[in-house]
């Protein structure tokens, strides 16, 4: 049987080989699973990791997909490194778009603020004021904020459903739940036309790299990681908890809200009540993926981008129902953080011994 | 508002204009793509648009392939995943939920040699055309039934989202309640979703506890049957297909949307070269709407509903016939008249009889 046992160090070696270990082991697995089905294992292999390389469309669209996330991931990753566990970046996302749209909605085209930052930097103001609820609660009366921060969620997207249903609804719209469209001065300029890549993307990595950059090259970085891994010792140090739980509530809040304000005003171009917000969950997964570093949650995006398109094309191209898709996934998410437990771990053969 | 005939003769104006598609060779099956905003396993509104595609494989066989992707939110995905189908050789792409409708539109912008039809929708063009069904016919029926059955008098009607084609079938039902029943109201309540059994089943609980004894949906789980055959003395009605397995005592009757006529008549038309962008929208007589068996209720009410569905399929009643006001004593139709489809497609007030929220 197979022991793990504790590493005196984390293995370096295993660092770099545990995501690729993940991806043959998925392989392994997924052609199993594939085969049981009746398809042709290597040809349903390629159509989730290479199918969605295939044109220059969707290779932008792995991109358009990653945008939210990364920008969502590494805000979260800064986050949870420092203990503090903002589930609601959903509901910050919702806020954002909220914030955006009303800035594309009802700035006047002639006014000087009629430009593309002012709706963007709404957005990214709407998602930090979201998440300064559960910060403050937190600070000031020690109230959960994974509870607070999850159940504002529905309260963002409830108040989206309300404005598009009621006083922001198209009013020529034929009653349906939508604003107008956005003025064209409010559209994100895309990055390659015929395709729905848009300039966000340089946000999204101008983000990730910041915030690598102030976690190993700063003393808020220092402190973040010190406050997450040993609070008592943070403490001691003479560091403000509370300070740093609003600093990262705010700036994981505001990067959903900046996610949400992009994808208003790039992909959607108006206010619904789908908008894409499920995202912020995913959110999750992507920053564990990426280990908590701001860097590996644009890696972690890139990959949950492209599991998302290849299952969507698996049921395209070969017919699968959506179940399959959602089972290779998680296959693929399994392997890759269970694996990551070699880097800490050494798995060891041993006899069963007799008792 | 919008004329919806002139809409028509224009878009097939055009569609000759551009030129009628060669007939091209048969060895190649037509491909033919479906995307669904639930699961096929809804057993409501998605289980039935798949029905409709598996009809067509059955009519078809080898002359078409047919594809669906499920669970599609009507967000920023359903783009991608509509070029995905044309990209991937598709002739003929369903896409069967309202919310679809900004994103097909801009594809079949893109693919003018694809042809699309968007369900419940309103946006056509050359190469996009839009059917739904007349399902408030039978919520007329429903509303009959609901009238006879209620001891209470209060109704309880868990609708999706207040938007004219759930609105439509509020009012239809509650015009057909009232025309056998005028004590009797109805309760609407919002369940913002189209598919969250979870949700369904508290809105359901929720009238219930307020004292409801029958129940409609305009949601698509079983869900809201599966609790009114728990609560044991309420009635409910299915959705979109026969429920009667989750509610085998409570169930009355079910709307039953059969897409497979539509969809069989589109694939040959395609495959003819005959196809052309339209409107469709079928009831009753077209076979569109079906009702399931009539079931739980006594034989006068059963004879009753089938005396009703008779007359809406024959043309003799008119469900939006006048005189008709809103709940705020506006006069919608007058004595004589009929609403015209332009005004159903825009309903936005509630008849009298309705209590529950309407967002302005």
């Amino acid at each position: 049987m197979i022991r793990l046992e504790p590493r005196a160090a984390p293995s370096k070696l295993m660092a770099m080989l545990s995501p690729l270990i993940a991806i043959l082991l998925t392989l392994i697995a997924g052609a199993l699973l594939f085969a049981l089905l009746g398809q042709d294992p290597v040809e349903a292999l390629r159509v989730y990791f290479l199918s969605p390389f295939d044109d220059a469309y969707m290779r932008a669209e792995v991109l358009v997909k990653a945008i939210p996330l990364a920008l969502m991931g590494a805000g979260l990753a800064v986050c949870f490194r420092a203990n503090v566990w903002n589930i609601g970046a959903a509901g910050q996302f919702t806020l954002g778009a909220i914030g955006a749209g009303a800035a594309a909605l009802f700035i006047p085209a002639e006014s000087p603020f009629a430009m593309l930052a002012v709706p963007l930097i709404a957005g990214a103001l709407c998602g930090m004021a979201w998440a300064a609820i559960p910060a403050a609660l937190r600070t000031r009366l020690s109230v959960n904020e994974i509870l607070v921060s999850l159940m504002l969620t529905y309260v963002a997207a409830l108040l989206l459903d309300w404005l598009v249903r009621g006083p922001w609804r198209n009013p020529r719209g034929f009653g349906f739940p939508q604003t107008n469209a956005f003025p064209e001065w409010a559209h994100v300029p895309l990055l390659v036309e015929g395709t729905r890549l848009h300039v966000g993307a340089f946000l999204a990595v101008a983000a990730a790299a910041g915030l690598w950059l102030m976690m190993s090259r700063t003393l808020r970085g220092l402190r973040l990681r010190v406050t997450g891994a040993a609070p008592r010792a943070a403490r001691f140090a003479g560091f403000s908890a509370a300070g740093d739980v609003w600093f990262v509530l705010l700036l994981s809040g505001g990067l959903a809200g900046l996610a949400g304000a992009l994808e208003a005003t790039s992909i959607v171009g108006r206010l619904q009540p789908e908008i894409g917000a499920q995202a912020g969950f995913t959110a999750i997964i992507v920053a564990f993926l990426g280990r908590l570093n701001p860097l590996g949650a644009l890696l972690g995006a890139l990959v949950l981008a492209v599991s998302a398109i290849g299952g969507e094309n698996a049921q395209i191209l070969l017919r699968l129902p959506k179940n399959v898709a959602g089972v290779f996934q998680g296959m693929l998410l399994f392997f890759l953080l269970a694996c990551d437990s070699l880097i800490a771990y050494r798995p060891r053969l041993v006899a069963r011994r007799r008792a | 508002m919008i004329l919806r005939r002139s809409l028509l003769i224009g878009a097939a104006a055009l569609a000759m204009a551009s030129g009628a598609p060669a007939a091209f060779a048969q060895e190649e099956p037509l491909k033919v793509g479906f995307i669904y905003v639930g699961p096929v396993g809804d057993f409501g509104w998605s289980y039935q648009h798949d029905q409709g595609r598996l009809a067509l494989e059955k009519e078809f066989g080898d002359r078409v392939q047919t594809t669906y992707v499920e669970s599609v939110p009507e967000g920023p995905d359903a783009e991608r995943v509509l070029r995905q189908l044309a990209t991937s050789g598709h002739k003929l792409i369903f896409a069967t939920s309202f919310g679809f409708g900004d994103a097909t539109a801009k594809i079949a912008k893109a693919f003018p040699d694809v042809k699309f039809e968007h369900a419940t929708g309103y946006i056509r063009d050359v190469n996009l055309a839009t059917y739904s069904g007349r399902f408030e016919e039978g919520r007329y029926i429903l509303g009959v039934i609901a009238g006879k059955t209620t001891t209470s008098n209060k109704i309880g009607y868990i609708g999706a989202f207040p938007i004219p084609e759930v609105l439509r079938g509020v009012n239809a039902f509650t015009l057909g309640l009232q025309s056998v029943n005028p004590e009797a109201t109805v309760s609407v309540v919002w369940a913002n979703t189209w598919y969250d059994p979870g949700k369904e089943a508290d809105a359901a609980n929720a009238v219930i506890a307020q004292g409801a004894d029958v129940i409609a949906q305009h949601t698509d789980s079983p869900a809201p049957l599966q609790a009114a055959e728990n609560a044991g003395n309420v009635k409910v009605f299915g959705q979109a297909s026969d429920m009667i397995q989750f509610a085998p005592t409570a169930q009355l009757t079910a709307i039953v949307d059969d897409w497979a006529p539509y969809y069989i008549g589109r694939v040959q038309a395609v495959l003819d070269g005959t196809w052309e962008s339209q409107d469709h929208w079928g009831g009753l007589a077209a076979g569109d709407v079906h009702m399931a068996p009539y079931t739980n209720m006594p034989d006068e009410v059963k004879a009753l509903a089938e005396e009703t569905q008779a007359k809406i399929a024959s043309g003799e009643l008119n469900i939006f016939s006048g005189p008709i006001s809103d709940r705020d004593g506006t006069e919608r139709v007058a004595a004589g008249e009929a609403l015209d489809d332009a005004a159903q497609l825009e309903m936005n007030w509630f008849v009298k009889g309705v209590q529950g929220d309407l967002p302005k």
